[in-house]
């Protein structure tokens, strides 16, 4: 039970935390300006994007929860259950926002998932 | 001004995936050599800063953290998710070529499959949608 709870914590914050984050910079706008004074300036204006702020502290969560999980399941408990969330987001990416996702994204999600199932066997 | 935008896609892809491998790769290679390490105390951490490989794989990682937002500003997060994982692949090829480790065939069943499922999603065109992430306007 334990473990699925773990996994919950691992999936659904980072989840959550990638849709947050896509809302937060598409709102920001396009990035263009790659030179090092353009990042510091991207770095600042992001600080104070509240989209940005609560999901990379959403991202956070998934980091600790997988510290958790590994010290009581093995890796290939772990990884092969955390791939799901390919699947997960390229759904939520699809029906909460409104991207267009055909059947080459669906097939790509699909088979990325399976293996990053197998490279942790 | 589509080729310019598909090249940008790819080239700002590409470092998030180079950022994301080779700052995780370097970041374990760094705490190998600090050893054990979960404490609530600040004071060991700091001094695993002071180890360059350490040093170098947390600043890799906040390149690859800024780049992928960055790379979300215009394409779509199904497209950036599946594009980018393959950062696996990147990171199992310098496992085995730098660290000596053994690649099972059934991880290289899902190296292959991970790299075909990244050039389907590569295919596509990288933004569908406008700049208010699919929300409806305010």
């Amino acid at each position: 039970m334990m473990r699925w709870i773990l996994v919950a914590l691992i999936v659904v914050p980072g989840t959550v935390g990638d849709l947050l984050t896509t809302v937060g910079m598409k709102r920001h706008g396009e990035v263009n300006d790659f030179s090092v004074p353009g990042l510091a300036r991207l770095v600042w204006q992001l600080s104070r994007n509240p989209y940005i702020i609560v999901g990379i502290v959403a991202m956070a969560i998934p980091f600790f929860a997988l510290m958790d999980l590994l010290s009581i399941a093995k890796l290939s408990f772990a990884v092969p259950a955390t791939a799901s969330s390919y699947l997960v987001e390229t759904a939520l990416a699809k029906y909460l926002l409104g991207e267009e996702v055909g059947w080459k994204r669906w097939a790509g999600a699909s088979l990325v998932a399976i293996g990053v199932m197998l490279i942790s066997i | 001004m589509i080729s310019r935008f598909i090249t940008k896609t790819a080239a700002i892809s590409a470092v998030v995936v180079v950022s994301n491998a080779v700052g995780n790769y370097a970041l374990s290679k760094g705490m190998q050599e600090v050893g054990h390490l979960v404490t609530w105390q600040p004071g060991p951490y700091l001094q695993a800063f002071a180890d360059p490989w350490v040093m170098a794989g947390v600043i890799l990682l906040i390149a690859w953290l800024i780049f992928r937002l960055a790379l979300l500003s215009w394409a779509d997060l199904s497209y950036v998710i599946t594009v980018t994982s393959t950062s696996y692949v990147i990171s199992a090829l310098l496992g085995k070529f730098f660290l000596a480790e053994e690649v099972s065939p059934l991880r290289w069943v899902g190296i292959a499959l991970i790299t075909v499922g990244a050039v389907f999603v590569g295919e596509t065109f990288p933004s569908t949608t406008d700049e208010t992430g699919g929300l409806a306007e305010e």
